[in-house]
């Protein structure tokens, strides 16, 4: 038998219930002045020769503005793509591989850049 | 809750009336601007890969970041820039309006017009500057 419980506990589609609601607007908040940041950065770099670049990213306020605003991000994209495939991709199976390919993204596009971001930092 | 509900055959296999879909409604700013907001944040999602790259390059050295500096100054690099330049500045604007609701302000019709109009012409306000600023900060002394 199914009860009110059973589909409080069932979370959703995700089942992982509103957190994530949550999640998206307080990495929404953190993204407004760490996207500004990384607009301000990119611009400030524009035209700079490589060795400049690799200076001003490993520097320290830039490189940790440019740490917070990917992981913010990642976490931000993650539950949106998440959310928009559990709008449009209702086959139980797609669905199962769309999720793991979300979080493959993410993680590979992240940690990839934060890797190269410490790499700029402790230049080995 | 319909399964609690103890209700006979006929009452479950009652034909419900369903919401009509998309398009049935007449399009409206906000309805477009909802969607741009999805699209925005789809493209920005895949656009993460370009930051990468750029980083990674950095990383790796002189060689491989001319590669990334070739592909950001060719044509279709720049106009690649330039749209993520907005969908970046037009996702964050939408981000802030969606933010405003969430707090059960800007509701009436004139004040949700005003917003959503505010987000499109900011965005595109906005991406126009940084690139001249952009442009001259290249123009510029180095």
């Amino acid at each position: 038998m199914r009860t009110p419980m059973r589909r409080v506990r069932g979370l959703g589609t995700a089942r992982s219930g509103t957190i994530h609601f949550w999640h998206q607007r307080v990495t929404s908040v953190a993204g407004i002045p760490l996207t500004i940041g990384l607009l301000l950065i990119i611009t400030a770099l524009l035209g700079r020769s490589h060795a400049a670049v690799v200076q001003i990213l490993g520097s320290p306020i830039v490189a940790i503005i440019m740490l917070l605003f990917i992981i913010n991000t990642a976490y931000h994209m993650w539950i949106g793509m998440q959310e928009i495939i559990l709008d449009y991709v209702h086959e139980e199976g797609w669905k199962l591989l769309s999720l793991m390919a979300n979080t493959f993204f993410v993680f590979a596009v992240s940690l990839a850049s934060v890797y190269a971001i410490l790499k700029l930092s402790f230049g080995v | 809750m319909a399964e609690l509900e103890a209700g006979t055959t006929t009452e479950r296999q009652r034909v419900r009336p369903l919401s009509p879909h998309l398009q049935i409604y007449r399009p409206m700013l906000t309805m477009t601007m909802s969607i741009v907001h999805r699209i925005t944040g789809a493209a920005l999602y895949f656009g993460m890969l370009l930051l990468a790259w750029w980083l990674i390059a950095a990383a790796a050295g002189p060689n491989a970041y001319a590669n990334v500096e070739w592909f950001m100054g060719s044509l279709i690099g720049q106009l690649v820039l330039f749209g993520y330049t907005w969908a970046l500045l037009h996702h964050m604007l939408g981000g802030i309006r969606h933010l405003i609701w969430d707090t059960i302000h800007g509701f009436e019709p004139a004040e949700r017009e005003l917003l959503t109009l505010a987000t499109l012409i900011g965005s595109i306000a906005l991406t126009l500057i940084l690139w001249v600023v952009g442009y001259l900060v290249m123009g510029g002394p180095r």
